[in-house]
């Protein structure tokens, strides 16, 4: 089983690099770029087809080591 | 003074920790290897030194915080044992759950190695016992993610207990946020665990001891070391 799982900066947190790349855009004539956020992509492949505890192993992944919850949080997305 | 030095794949800064532990504390540092699974008997001070473990993949520190040393760091710690992370050493603490909070991108998103002065916050620590409180020290900082960040409710628990270790100051010995090398909240250069036996410091005092490299304020917190555990 395939998911991804992306983790993000929380709202509240500062994101300098994000404001860079915005600021990047807006020099290169990128139109309407209004903010942009930086976050990371993980694309894991899982043994077996069952969701509900691929969720829980992914679940487990994130707040042990893919993602710091004190500044970031995470979702995770299932191929169909 | 029985120091162990935890060796991760891509510290770079334990020689100069284990220096630093000889030349001004005249201890006899081990250096251990983070695959390893307990701490040399009779350990009583752990310092987990800068570098770059991992590459700083993922996020610094992240994978070095669950090395199989760490649980044996974490023991050592909740029975009241030293614990020092400098730099590197400071982030894996943090990711580590042994202090609150992260260090985040420097807020000029540059990498900054250059001298800065911190002010000593208080000086009856066993890391901090050599100094004087408000004492203006220099040190050098060399990291590219050293801003020191936390929610509100955590920073306002740290300035509370009197838990912010160092912070940068400017010469005058005020705090200026905008003014420090990385934009740490309230300028905080270094912290305390709960019960003052843990500091993570982003700055480097091992690397100021020798007055033929230049300034020696560093040789205060390993002389305060070597003084608290000769005291226990």
């Amino acid at each position: 089983m395939k998911a991804r799982v992306i983790v993000t900066l929380k709202s509240a947190v500062l994101d300098p690099q994000g404001k860079a790349i915005e600021g990047a855009l807006r020099s290169l004539g990128v139109a309407g770029v209004q903010s942009v956020r930086q976050g990371k992509v993980f694309d894991v492949e899982l043994a077996g087809n069952d969701r509900a505890s691929a969720e829980g192993a992914l679940k487990d992944a994130c707040d042990k080591l893919l993602a710091n919850t004190v500044i970031e949080t995470y979702k995770v997305e299932f191929a169909e | 003074m029985k120091p162990a030095v935890i060796l991760f794949p891509g510290s770079n800064r334990e020689q100069d920790a284990v220096r630093a532990l000889r030349l001004v504390a005249g201890a006899k540092p081990q250096v251990v290897w983070h695959a390893e699974h307990e701490l040399p008997p009779g350990t009583d001070l752990v310092v987990l030194p800068g570098g770059f473990s991992y590459g700083d993949y993922l996020r610094c520190g992240a994978i070095a915080a669950r090395a199989n040393i760490m649980d044996a760091v974490r023991a050592h710690a909740a029975k009241g044992g030293l614990v020092l992370g400098i730099c590197n050493g400071f982030q894996i603490l943090c990711e580590a759950g042994l202090l609150p909070g992260v260090l985040v991108r420097n807020a000029r998103l540059r990498f900054v190695c250059r001298e800065v002065l911190l002010r000593v916050e208080r000086a009856d620590t066993a890391f901090t016992k050599a100094y004087r409180k408000s004492d203006l020290i220099r040190i050098p900082v060399a990291h590219g993610e050293g801003n020191y960040t936390a929610d509100e409710s955590t920073i306002a628990r740290l300035e509370h207990d009197g838990r912010i270790a160092f912070r940068y100051a400017r010469r005058d010995g005020q705090i200026d946020e905008t003014d420090g090398p990385n934009g740490a909240i309230n300028g905080i250069a270094g912290i305390y665990s709960e019960k003052f036996n843990v500091l993570g410091m982003m700055p480097h005092p091992e690397n100021y001891i020798e007055p033929e490299i230049g300034p020696t304020d560093g040789r205060g917190l390993f002389e305060s070391l070597a003084g608290a555990l000769k005291a226990a």
